[in-house]
């Protein structure tokens, strides 16, 4: 290193006399920490700015309707009036029931593809299958669904159809991101384990598992906002425009009957039914945007919880 | 003596790299093995080998034979069987994110032992063995992660001592241990050789000189020599590079 600081370029920093005095090359890098720092805040504010003027504007719009019988009751007068609990309680089925098929079968298929499976041209064509699946559009889904769900299996235009087609655009990405969950602990765990003669699955449960719980969890719930908040696949396979059920009965729906669901119920009061009240659309978003938060707030709380365990 | 494991024209290639060229050698019942050689000559290898973990590198290829009690280990139906008769312990210690309790008892319940007072006693025996009793005696429930890089070593072979195995291989040991905690767990290990058959990988020539019955010299996936302390650290070994190996004016 002696040999290095006389043949500096800039020895001034170096020199004992002048080390920590304030040089212009001290005070431009001081500048330009400020300077990144201050950008990098601003583009957090930017991002939190609309999301906050898009929460009040809805909030302020929907105020007049808001009170939980707009939650409870059915729509009435050609849905100018009343409330959403049909959609409601559609929303409720279908995101329920996609995620109660998906999730299994998306974290099971991401343990053993990231935990047993090797790495050959077979695992390779399914990971490059799981990653392009996440990525193909909803509406080619809901025709996918149409076709297989309704159609092919005979299920009809109805919740099961509507469900599994959800179960089948969240599937992929709930894979990728338990894959990425599991793969963040660490190797050298695994290896311990099996240098002590436990088996690949002793080594799953008691190790892999517990350490990768939150992300798995973290990963499924996510996708509870976007099965609530799409309509193509459900408009094809099981949401209807309006139909009135028992008010207030949360098994007022079968597997095979057609329901209403809170994104559509969205979609056609805004645009096709004239004469709206403008608080109904508004106030049907803020339910819709309120239980997608309602569920991500838990996930957090039991993120947390699950963090605290956590054992590295 | 009686030959615990015999390896015979054992080759490993990684893809293209050969990491040990055909060795052959016994490693006796009871007795404490040096392997020394410089990095990258294949002594881990060699231990990865003898576990079968081998198998978990992608592109390992090994040939020739290793067999422990006579049996081929690579026809070993439960291969879990088999690494529960070998203790290991590598160079960067891994504490499992358990209790440190958990964390030697994970072997022994992975086995089938439930009985807690059975449990009890094997973790203080591991324990102690390891010369780590004394420091955690106190707070076996608290994480085995938190401990400092020596506690964890010490952890690590506790947990190898943990599944009673019949062998016990030590790669690089005392690299995080301080001298004192060192010549403790050496002391261990000579009063093991009753019971175990140790294979020590060390860098630390004058280590396998005081503790091991007879060492083995590897270089580049060579064996060059192998035989009793006696010969391979006088002043007259069969090889003149054992010679300068250990003596330190190698190369």
């Amino acid at each position: 290193m002696s040999t290095s600081a006389t043949t500096s370029p800039n020895p001034v920093t170096l020199d004992p006399q002048t080390r920590f005095r304030e040089t212009a090359l001290v005070r431009r890098k001081k500048f330009t920490e400020k300077l990144a720092r201050l950008t990098f805040l601003t583009m957090t504010l930017l991002m939190i700015f609309p999301l906050l003027l898009i929460v009040s504007y809805l909030i302020y719009k929907a105020a007049p309707i808001l009170s939980i019988n707009f939650i409870l009751d059915n729509p009435v007068r050609g849905m100018r009036a009343g409330g959403i609990w049909p959609a409601f309680l559609g929303t409720l089925y279908l995101v329920g029931i996609s995620l109660l098929v998906s999730a299994p079968i998306g974290v099971l298929a991401a343990v053993y593809l990231n935990e047993y499976a090797r790495e050959n041209w077979f695992t390779r064509i399914i990971n490059l299958a799981v990653v392009n699946l996440a990525g193909v559009p909803s509406i080619v889904h809901a025709l996918f669904g149409l076709g297989a769900f309704v159609l092919f299996a005979g299920m009809g235009r109805s919740i099961l159809a509507a469900s599994l087609t959800l179960a089948i655009m969240t599937l992929p990405v709930i894979i990728a991101s338990t894959k990425e969950a599991l793969g963040a602990v660490p190797t050298a765990f695994r290896e311990a384990c099996w240098n002590v003669g436990a088996t690949r699955w002793q080594t799953i449960r008691r190790i892999v598992l517990p350490n990768s719980i939150s992300g798995i969890l973290t990963g499924i719930i996510l996708q509870v906002s976007r099965a609530a908040g799409e309509t193509a696949p459900i408009m094809f396979t099981g949401a209807v425009f309006f139909k009135a059920i028992e008010k207030g009965d949360i098994f007022a729906y079968g597997l095979f009957d057609q329901s209403m669901a809170l994104s559509m119920h969205l979609f056609t009061i805004s645009t096709q039914v004239p004469n709206v009240p403008e608080a109904l659309p508004y106030g049907t978003a803020v339910v819709l945007l309120g239980t997608v938060l309602l569920v991500n707030a838990l996930a957090i709380v039991l993120r947390v919880y699950l963090r605290s365990r956590k054992k590295w | 003596m009686a030959k615990k494991i015999e390896i015979s024209n054992l080759r490993v290639r990684y893809g293209q790299k050969e990491a040990l060229k055909g060795v052959s050698f016994d490693v006796h019942k009871n007795e404490i093995l040096g392997v020394v050689g410089p990095a990258q000559s294949g002594k881990t290898t060699l231990l990865k080998v003898i576990n079968r973990t081998i198998e978990f590198i992608p592109g390992a290829r090994v040939e020739g034979t290793v067999t422990i009690d006579g049996d081929n280990i690579q026809s070993i139906k439960n291969v879990n069987e088999l690494r529960r008769k070998i203790g290991m312990v590598f160079p960067l210690p891994v504490g499992l994110p358990l209790s440190i309790y958990d964390n030697v008892a994970f072997a022994p319940r992975a086995a089938g032992l439930r009985d807690k007072s059975k449990l009890d006693e094997l973790v203080e025996r591991c324990l102690i063995q390891s010369a780590l009793w004394d420091e955690v005696k106190d707070r076996l429930d608290s994480l085995g992660t938190k401990l400092s890089g020596g506690q964890q070593q010490r952890l690590t072979i506790a947990r190898a001592l943990s599944h009673q195995p019949e062998i016990l291989c030590l790669d690089e040991f005392s690299i995080a241990v301080d001298p004192v905690t060192t010549m403790r767990i050496e002391d261990v290990l000579k009063e093991l050789r009753s019971e175990v058959t140790i294979i020590l990988v060390t860098n630390l020539v004058q280590q396998a000189r005081r503790l091991c019955n007879r060492t083995a010299f590897i270089l580049n996936g060579d064996l060059i020599e192998i035989d009793s302390n006696e010969v391979m650290f006088s002043d007259n070994p069969a090889q003149k590079m054992t010679y300068d190996y250990v003596h330190g004016n190698f190369g």
